[in-house]
């Protein structure tokens, strides 16, 4: 474990920050659809999936952007992302596997890391506007 | 952004659930109705739901595809003297179950509240977002 910050934090931030809101919406789309008939709940490996994103070594299915320096950002989309499905624990009659108690739970914490990112990315920001500026805000 | 995208999600949930409240209390205000404007004895409906792709959302909703009515046998009840009667003294009752219909009610609203439990959520983290930087 290295001191250098391996990713800039900005960007790291930033990768996360999309990744947070997408499963947000992955987690509300389980909770909304804990009544539907056969549907089975989905969620992503978080820190894998980060991992992968900031790496970039998947290109987006649009144009790839060739970076001819290696502090470019790239952009990323999620259209590869690999959604996986959550195993069930109680299966219910109709075939869905919506567990509400477990999409509420993890939908709080993944509001809670939502806002704790927020939180780095914006002492981040502040940090360099007071560097910029050479005055304590 | 797609914390938009969650919240029209969850506002296809509340349409959703609106809905089978609906039908839920249209169920029980007829549980003994004798006979509909279009003189066939009332049926209990139920809603179905189905996931929905949902515009500038990479996740999917949920919606209301259709409302069937329920195939069970009609309730006969032995009233020789009401006019609706058939010729062996039996009326059609609506095949309406009161139970079943208390625990969709419960489970409809329960989700309901869930659902709005959740663009709270989304909501407070919107606006946190607003403030970055500052």
């Amino acid at each position: 474990m290295s001191l250098v910050p391996q990713y800039d934090p900005i960007q790291f931030g930033e990768a996360a920050l999309k990744l947070r809101s997408f499963r947000q919406e992955l987690l509300a789309s389980n909770l909304v659809n804990s009544d539907t008939p056969g549907y089975k709940a989905r969620d992503i490996r978080f820190g894998e999936v980060l991992k992968r994103n900031l790496n970039a070594q998947v290109q987006s299915t649009g144009l790839p952007m060739s970076v001819s320096n290696s502090r470019h950002m790239v952009a990323q989309d999620h259209t590869a992302t690999p959604v996986l499905y959550r195993s069930a624990v109680q299966p219910a009659m109709d075939g869905n596997t919506v567990d509400p108690d477990v999409e509420r739970g993890q939908f709080m914490k993944n509001s809670f890391f939502t806002e704790a990112t927020l939180n780095f990315l914006g002492s981040e920001i502040r940090t360099r506007i007071s560097a910029i500026t050479g005055q304590g805000q | 952004m797609s914390l938009l995208g969650a919240f029209d999600i969850g506002s296809s949930g509340l349409v959703a659930q609106a809905m089978r409240l609906n039908v839920t209390a249209s169920n029980v205000a007829n549980a003994e109705s004798v006979a509909g404007p279009d003189g066939r004895t009332y049926r209990s409906r139920q809603v179905l739901f189905t996931p929905t792709k949902i515009e500038n959302a990479k996740s999917v909703g949920v919606q209301v595809s259709g409302i069937v009515e329920s195939a069970e046998p009609l309730r006969m009840e032995y009233k020789p003297y009401h006019p609706m009667a058939n010729a062996s003294g039996y009326v059609e009752m609506p095949n309406v179950n009161p139970v079943e219909e208390m625990v969709n009610m419960i489970s409809a609203s329960r989700s309901y509240q869930a659902n709005v439990e959740m663009m709270n959520t989304t909501r407070q983290l919107m606006l946190k977002t607003l403030d970055l930087g500052r």
